[in-house]
């Protein structure tokens, strides 16, 4: 490099030039970055709950507000510091008057490109699934995404039976999905003719979301409902 | 760059420098994972070029104004450390603009901090010029990016979806080529650009009087 | 969710190849791969920075989410995965030469690959264990080395081959790379369980 124009010194920099330099380009970088932290902090926060009621209103109609919850062994508890490894996270869904309107939990299983995350509603009155909503996935377009335009794959979710077993450890029936057209009990999902991988994928995520969730949620949905 | 005894650039030629003659997607080929990642819809490749300009622009100018104090010996670790920050800011930008959009673009939107086009910018163009020069060049470079990733986008959104900008094109009965929408699509697609760029380049050898040295 | 390492060993490998399903480390596979033998050595290395990237990255994320400065994630990670991999790169020169002349030339290259800080990325984004993590590295370091072994046998044999010469160059090997990826397609849904 025989860059004559520039100003740079021959002699070999000195270390504490180099570490003078780097420690002063830092600073400005931290600063940059903490004022772009702070002055978009609002407007994201804004955001993700702009998006996250949108998802749960998908799924639960009706329903006027969102508040975000834990459950874990100890109980539950309103979700802000984060949720552990032992407990579930899961929206509360109220209306407009403040009455409980439904739980919503997001499940996920391996598909048939990457995982499927889905976004599901539980109505305590009915002991059932009663929306099913995706949250983000990788399929084939034209078939996988079947799992969001299919009518009739949809209407599983209608009144998908999820009640506890008498233990209150584990749902009575486990949520299967059957090859298309075999659909007999109402804790079976009856799968897309064609896209049985992904569909298998959504009854696995919500099976396995709902067997942890369940059994923590439900004793303790009397304090859902004082909403507080 | 910047020969001496040559004439230098003017403004304008450096600005259309990264648009036309360099293009960084067509031209120089850099910066291929996102061009190819994000590229299955006009709009997200729109976003990502448009969030590439800026990490470009924005790190160049400061490349600039440090060009004469930084030591030789650290100036990787500093351009490192500039574009590192000027993509977080704009992590959090597009995040503050539309949750959407940053969900679409996933991780590779940090994954810009290691876009060559940005280095390479860095070290050969803004380390030596000052920085309304630096900041048109990489305007100029940024715009070609977008232009590129746009014309890849549309092509396999049209194509893959039969929609451009999310609007339908064609009627109900179009039947999508799913593929193009896939990763082998964006293969496809822009080894067809290049082959068309390659295809205009040689008839324009053939038809001029002086042929350059190669095709 | 918890996938287990196998669903996760394969998946990255085959259904979601780094190179050929997620577009990472592009540059390395169309510029350095029109060789075997260069190939192998390539691909050893970055699965070997992959490796060391996942670690550091797994230790960084928890450092940076125990203090809670996730704002600090990225400037973290790409000064110290480059810094470790100059480290290691001292490290192998002065005690393993063989080492060090076999992978040594690819290391300062490999640093800004894409694939090296996806790794630490999407391993993140996943919320991976340790396990899963280092499992998700030396998947996607095999899966970059596959790749990039097949690109190179295709080209070594498209050498003999008469092309014309609008064809020639990055063209084609962006359409040779899009038949692999379709190839690669098949093997979606192995990753699958049940």
């Amino acid at each position: 490099m025989s860059e004559n124009t520039s100003a740079m010194q021959a002699a070999p920099t000195s270390s504490v030039a180099m570490i003078r330099t780097l420690g002063v380009v830092a600073t400005i970088c931290g600063v940059l970055i903490v004022t772009a932290f702070e002055s978009t902090l609002d407007a994201v926060n804004a955001n993700k709950k702009i998006a996250l009621e949108r998802a749960v209103f998908k799924v639960i109609p009706g329903a006027a507000s969102v508040r975000e919850y834990v459950a874990g062994p100890a109980g539950v508890r309103r979700a802000e510091a984060g949720a552990a490894a032992s407990e579930v996270k899961f929206y509360a869904a109220y209306d407009q008057a403040g009455a409980l309107r439904g739980v919503a939990a997001e499940g996920a299983a391996k598909g048939y490109a990457d995982t499927v995350r889905v976004l599901y509603a539980y109505d305590p009155a009915k002991q059932a699934i009663t929306g099913l909503g995706v949250v983000s996935m990788r399929e084939t377009p034209g078939i996988g995404d079947k799992i969001y335009t299919d009518q009739a794959f949809l209407a599983n979710f209608v009144a998908l039976d999820a009640r506890l077993a008498a233990d209150m450890k584990s749902l009575a029936n486990a949520i299967r999905v059957v090859k298309h057209g075999s659909k007999q009990h109402p804790w079976e999902i009856d799968a897309i003719a064609g896209a049985t991988v992904t569909s298998k994928a959504v009854g696995r995520g919500i099976d396995e979301s709902a067997q942890r969730l369940l059994p923590l949620l439900v004793p303790h949905l009397e304090q859902l409902r004082g909403g507080k | 760059m910047a020969i001496p005894g040559q004439r230098q650039p003017s403004h304008l030629e450096e600005l259309l420098e990264g648009i036309w003659r360099q293009n960084p997607v067509f031209v120089m080929v850099l910066g291929m994972c996102p061009t190819l990642a994000v590229s299955v819809s006009a709009m997200n490749a729109v976003s990502m070029g448009l969030a590439t300009t800026f990490v470009l622009v924005c790190s160049t100018l400061l490349v600039s104004l440090m060009r004469n104090v930084v030591p030789r010996e650290v100036r990787i670790a500093t351009y490192i450390l500039i574009i590192a920050t000027f993509v977080t800011v704009v992590d959090y930008l597009i995040q503050a603009i539309s949750l959407a959009v940053y969900e679409a673009l996933g991780a590779f939107i940090q994954l810009i901090v290691v876009n060559c086009i940005i280095l390479g910018r860095a070290e050969a163009h803004a380390s030596k010029n000052p920085p309304l020069r630096a900041a048109l060049n990489a305007l100029g470079m940024g715009a070609g990016f977008t232009i590129g990733l746009f014309a890849l986008g549309a092509v396999r959104e049209i194509l893959g979806a039969g929609k451009l900008f999310g609007l339908a094109l064609f009627g109900p009965d179009f039947q999508p080529w799913v593929v193009m929408v896939l990763p082998p699509g964006g293969f496809f697609v822009l080894g067809s650009w290049l082959l068309l760029f390659n295809w205009l380049d040689s008839r324009k050898a053939v038809g001029s009087p002086l042929p350059s040295g190669e095709g | 969710m918890s996938e287990s390492l196998s669903q996760i060993f394969i998946g990255t490998l085959l259904a979601n190849n780094f190179v050929l399903a997620m577009f990472l480390g592009l540059c390395p596979f169309l510029g350095v791969s029109a060789r075997l033998n260069t190939a192998l050595p390539m691909g050893a290395a970055t699965t070997f920075v992959m490796l060391v990237a996942s670690l550091c990255a797994f230790a960084l994320n928890w450092l940076v989410t125990t203090f809670h400065m996730e704002f600090l994630r990225l400037i973290a990670y790409i000064v110290v995965i480059a810094s470790a991999v100059q480290l290691v790169e001292m490290f192998l020169k002065k005690k393993s030469p063989a080492l060090f002349r076999a992978l040594g030339i690819y290391l300062p290259l490999i640093t800004t690959n894409c694939a090296v800080l996806g790794v630490a990325l999407f391993q993140t984004a996943r919320e991976y264990d340790l396990a899963q993590a280092v499992t998700f590295s030396l998947a996607g370091g095999g899966g970059f080395t596959l790749a990039l072994l097949l690109m190179a046998g295709l080209r070594e044999r498209l050498n003999l081959a008469r092309v014309p010469n609008v064809v020639q160059g990055t063209a084609l090997s962006l359409m040779l790379a899009g038949l692999l990826s379709l190839a690669f397609m098949g093997f979606a849904g192995l990753g699958a369980g049940e």
